[in-house]
């Protein structure tokens, strides 16, 4: 029994027959060959395949595609913009906030999808908005200080704009 | 890891979903959040034929009041109970147990009747349900019947939910003056489910005497329980800190804690204790404040 979605996967419309045992980040990954989502621990425990869902941090392997069907989604392929690389991406650049960068399409989530409900978090608040994804490299203070660089960097865009 | 093949009905009303889960019978699941579900179906330790999404019937996913009560539609996630400012302000028990759930991601897409229907012994809304008194609502083609929270939790994962019924809310009365409710937890540091995870509610009469107290347990037990004994011994009493933390010493009066490798029967026994006590005078505190 095959189903029919439609979503929008970084603003681009797609429509898919699939079965209803395939998990969102199997979608995204062998359906539309966007890799950047990575497969972690598959027990949403680690966060790696931490996408937006509706601008919502979910994890994609705790969720069926068909549960997505009419959903607006973006991944790690949809932050940069005409060739510049999102605040929170370029934070993690910076700052250091990655070693073997396998956490760090989904910590990089989580992270926008902090600054987008919060613009002002304090470390506390940075430190809860990642609890859900995991990192064996950093020792995370290095992604708390990314986060809270690129909240700079969008408070001065945001600035500029008005 | 990938589940065992399905067919998939994601019905948009109660009344679809109701036929559904009638034609279907044991071979159907019902799909909430499912961050309990799909974990199980994707190790196999669940192996549902049908699976019906309750995602589509936005009817069951509201915070509102009924005069002095607050009804929460069961398909509500985590998130949004975290974040009510109804609930922040009328009836905060529910929210606070809310946001110490799993993570942002889990609370993003768990929901309050998932969680409930699930029944795992060491998940947190049990404690806060029992503690607020609520009452569930259980809908079947065969009609609707209340349960109260404390019939509700039948045993390990068992709840009262008979075939073909659908959690569809459940309802409690908001805070009056003079009450205070707090929720405690000591986190599995791993999963972040509770080892103990204690809801109280404190109401205090004109004189600032213990009108009535409610404890709610969760993580000790098989099932979340009511610390009735410990209820009893604050009622009516000038409450402070030797008071409760002598009442906190029956906080797993009775019960048979259970045991695993995170935590023997005995340390969660003491920390059911210690949580039960800290939980008491935080409710308290914030009780004398609404004065």
């Amino acid at each position: 029994m095959a189903i029919r979605i439609a979503v929008k996967v970084n603003g681009r419309a797609q429509v898919h027959d699939v079965e209803p045992r395939l998990l969102l980040v199997h979608y995204l990954r062998d359906v539309l060959s966007l890799t950047g989502t990575h497969v972690g621990c598959e027990t949403s425990l680690c966060g790696a395949c931490t996408v937006l869902l509706d601008g919502q941090a979910v994890k994609s392997c705790t969720l069926l595609a068909v549960q997505a069907d009419g959903a607006d989604i973006t991944t790690i392929e949809g932050l940069a913009r005409d060739g510049q690389l999102h605040p929170v991406q370029e934070g993690f650049w910076e700052e250091h906030g990655l070693q073997c960068g396998y956490c760090t399409p989904g910590m990089i989530l989580a992270g926008v999808a902090l600054l987008n409900e919060n613009p002002n978090p304090s470390e506390a608040d940075i430190r809860r908005a990642i609890a859900g994804n995991l990192c064996r490299c950093t020792g995370y203070q290095h992604i708390v200080n990314a986060i809270q660089s690129a909240a700079r960097k969008l408070k001065q865009k945001s600035r500029k704009k008005s | 890891m990938i589940p065992r093949g399905f067919d998939y009905f994601s019905p948009q009303t109660l009344e679809e979903a109701l036929a559904l889960v009638a034609e279907h019978g044991a071979e159907a699941k019902l799909l909430a959040g499912g961050h309990s579900l799909l974990p199980m179906m994707k190790l196999r330790l669940a192996a549902p034929g049908v699976l019906i999404d309750l995602g589509r019937i936005s009817d069951l996913r509201a915070i509102r009041e009924e005069g002095e009560q607050i009804v929460i539609g069961a398909m509500t996630t985590h998130a949004e109970i975290e974040k009510s400012g109804l609930l922040r302000r009328r009836a905060p028990l529910l929210a606070e147990a809310a946001a110490e759930i799993g993570d942002v991601q889990v609370r993003n897409r768990g929901t309050l009747g998932g969680a409930l229907a699930h029944a795992d012994p060491a998940a947190d809304y049990p404690a806060a349900v029992l503690a607020l008194d609520a009452e569930l609502t259980l809908v079947s083609q065969r009609g609707t019947r209340t349960v109260a929270a404390q019939d509700f939790f039948v045993d390990l994962l068992t709840t009262a939910l008979e075939p073909g019924e659908i959690l569809t809310e459940i309802r409690f009365a908001a805070d009056g003056p003079r009450t205070g409710s707090a929720y405690l937890k000591l986190h599995q540091p791993a999963s972040g489910f509770a080892i103990v995870g204690v809801a109280t509610r404190v109401q205090l009469d004109s004189k600032g005497k213990c009108e009535a107290t409610a404890v709610g347990v969760t993580g000790v037990a098989p099932k979340a329980y009511r610390a009735t004994q410990v209820e009893r011994a604050l009622k009516g009493k000038a409450l402070n800190e030797r008071i409760i933390a002598q009442a906190a010493g029956k906080a797993a009066a009775g019960v048979e804690p259970l045991s695993d490798l995170h935590a023997s029967a005995r340390y969660r026994k003491a920390m059911a204790e210690v949580f039960t006590r800290r939980a008491l005078a935080l409710a308290l505190e914030r009780a004398r404040r609404r004065q």
